[in-house]
């Protein structure tokens, strides 16, 4: 649905040059919820506008639903009538709504509607729809300086999906919002996403978003991506680090000449009681550093780092056992680096 | 002087002032808005970023309004005789006045606009909006309290050259003032006078500051001037 390729964007000022993206290539499926993560900086923002070309690519190009929107853009500065209208196709919602604060909630939704040319009438029964369908029927004569947050947004939302996009953008939509407002929020786009089918693309610098709402997710760094593919086959690829900072688990060894391993647990694994099954054919002790469980994309997933007595050596058979049970085996290095790193943390 | 003998010249001064205010303002508006906004969307970071546009249209804006209104008035006479026929009369001093405030009020339209959240522009580009619909759906609408307390403050201006104006034959309530008060030592009706100029521009920028704050829909959070009810000295000022 949306397909990035080489996309680079270089921003010059007078006496140096910003590498804000470096060559991205970003597939996100028909119907999926896509969440892209990263640092400050990383060229999240730089990305999701790249998309709709709000932001000019220096090289590379994008299409969304099948049509190359840099070619329709051409090289003119300005958005000629053909991006415009592949635009009307593409919803966005911003961090701080970007609401008319001149216009009323009902207004606002019209708003799209206007530049299509859609009638009066037409439009106010759209956007009174809109509105239900976001649960604010009852603001339509309000004025966004009377709403909540919450409320802003859901408005943003309904404005967002006037001209019935398939593909929606959302620029850190929760990132202004509390816990609460932001769960529900999230709950909205879900719903929407399965409703209407939309594909969402969203940026966020929560991990819990990613969690509760995305199929899949990348990880921007530098202007690059580090990382990407379904949330559920991260969690099954060795050393991902989106899995860990999805999913971390903690816990310092408890000295030296020990193994630390951390265990992912997928569907059938999750149940069965590997850990005592592993304690007593190996006789070996195990301390448990730290655990947690959760719900990822409807399935559940475990995860567990434990220690081993003795060097790595001494462990190879136990840790083939755990393989075998098909666990997920991540080994950590001995007092490695990454531990001391991580300590730091 | 009697009042039955100052109210006639006072109708025909205020009748005077209300042709070359209301006239120039007019037309301030249908110049400054657009340069005001020309100003904004040619600058850097605009939707139609162009330097040359900008500069110039900046240094004509900033000529216009550095030169000293008298100066100014004089220095169109020509003009003014071939657009209007003659320089005497309210008529006539429309000319000059709308010059000055085209520029003046340009600024103002300029400062409003700027003031508008980049992120509505991007909102309404992202719906497929062009450069047209950004300025007619967000920067006007969203900017309207602020021009219309830049209209305000341009009319008051206005009404402060009128009086000016009429000293070169312009007519109106500051003509009346000097040629009774000044010359012919009428001081009941200069006072008078100045007792009008007041009530006016009292009026006008308590009409204006309504207005204002009827069009802002921003809460308590509004950038809206809060109501100024006197302002004697600005008021004696521009008289
Ligand atoms: N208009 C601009 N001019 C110059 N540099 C820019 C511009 N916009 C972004 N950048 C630079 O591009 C890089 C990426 O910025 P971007 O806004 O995409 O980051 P981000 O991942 O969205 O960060 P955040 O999480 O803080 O929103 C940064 O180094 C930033 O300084
Ligand atoms: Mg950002």
């Amino acid at each position: 649905m949306i397909t990035t390729t080489g996309l680079t964007k270089v921003y010059r000022s007078r006496d140096r040059e910003t590498v804000a993206l470096d060559g991205v290539d970003l597939h996100v499926r028909e119907g999926e919820v896509y969440g892209v993560v990263g640092r400050s900086g990383a060229g999240k923002s730089t990305l999701i506008r790249c998309v709709n070309l709000l932001e000019r690519p220096t090289s590379g190009t994008v299409e969304v639903a099948g049509r190359d929107l840099t070619a329709l853009a051409g090289r003119s500065d300005r958005a000629g009538s053909a991006l415009r209208t592949a635009r009307t196709g593409i919803g966005m919602v911003f961090q701080h709504f970007n609401l008319l604060s001149s216009r009323t909630v009902r207004d606002n939704v019209e708003l799209p509607l206007e530049i299509l040319g859609v009638s009066g009438r037409e439009r106010r029964r759209k956007a009174l729809e809109l509105l239900d369908l976001v649960g604010l029927a009852d603001k339509a004569r309000a004025y966004p300086a009377q709403l909540s947050g919450g409320q802003k947004q859901r408005v943003g939302i309904a404005r967002s999906l006037a001209g019935d996009p398939k593909v929606l953008l959302s620029d850190e939509a929760t990132s202004a919002l509390d816990p609460e407002t932001t769960r529900s929020i999230l709950q909205l786009l879900r719903d929407l996403n399965q409703q209407l089918g939309l594909t969402i693309l969203l940026i966020t610098h929560e991990m819990d978003v990613v969690k509760a709402i995305c199929d899949s997710a990348a990880l921007m760094k530098g202007g690059r991506i580090v990382e990407s593919g379904k949330v559920t086959d991260l969690l099954a690829t060795p050393g991902s680090e989106l899995a860990h900072e999805l999913f971390p688990v903690g816990g310092e060894p408890s000295g030296e000449g020990r193994t630390v391993v951390d265990l992912t647990f997928h569907g059938e694994a999750a149940t069965e009681p590997v850990i005592s099954q592993l304690s007593r054919t190996y006789n070996i002790d195990i301390s448990v550093l730290g655990a947690a469980l959760e719900t990822i994309g409807g399935r559940q997933v475990g995860r567990m780092r434990i220690e081993l007595p003795g060097a790595f050596e001494d462990n190879v058979v136990p840790i083939g056992f755990l393989r075998e049970k098909g666990l997920q085996v991540d080994v950590a290095p001995v007092a490695g680096d990454e531990l001391v790193k991580e300590g730091a943390k | 002087m009697s009042w039955a003998e100052m109210q006639p010249l006072l109708s025909q001064a205020c009748w005077e002032t209300l042709i070359m205010v209301g006239w120039s303002t007019l037309i301030a508006v249908a110049g400054g808005l657009p340069l005001g906004v020309l100003l904004v969307l040619t600058d850097r970071g605009g939707l139609l970023r162009n330097a040359t546009v900008n500069k110039a249209v900046g240094v004509v804006v900033n000529l216009g309004r550095s030169l000293p209104f008298l100066i100014l008035m004089i220095s169109v006479l020509p003009f003014t005789r071939w657009v209007i026929g003659t320089t005497i009369g309210a008529e006539a001093m429309v000319v000059p006045l709308s010059i000055g405030a085209i520029p003046f009020l340009a600024r103002l339209v300029e400062t409003a606009v700027r003031e508008v959240d980049g992120g509505l522009v991007e909102a309404v580009q992202a719906m497929g909006g062009s450069t047209w619909t950004v300025v007619r759906k967000a920067l006007l609408p969203e900017s309207l309290p602020s021009l219309i307390a830049g209209l305000t403050t341009t009319v008051i201006a206005l009404i402060g050259y009128s009086a000016m104006a009429g000293t070169i034959g312009g007519g109106g309530l500051g003509d009346l003032a000097i040629r009774y008060g000044y010359q012919r030592f009428e001081t009941s009706l200069m006072l008078v006078t100045i007792g009008v100029l007041i009530v006016i521009v009292t009026a006008v920028q308590l009409a204006g500051d309504l207005a204002a704050r009827g069009a802002s829909h921003r809460g308590r959070t509004s950038t809206t001037p809060r109501l100024r009810l006197l302002r004697p000295a600005a008021a004696t000022e521009a008289s």
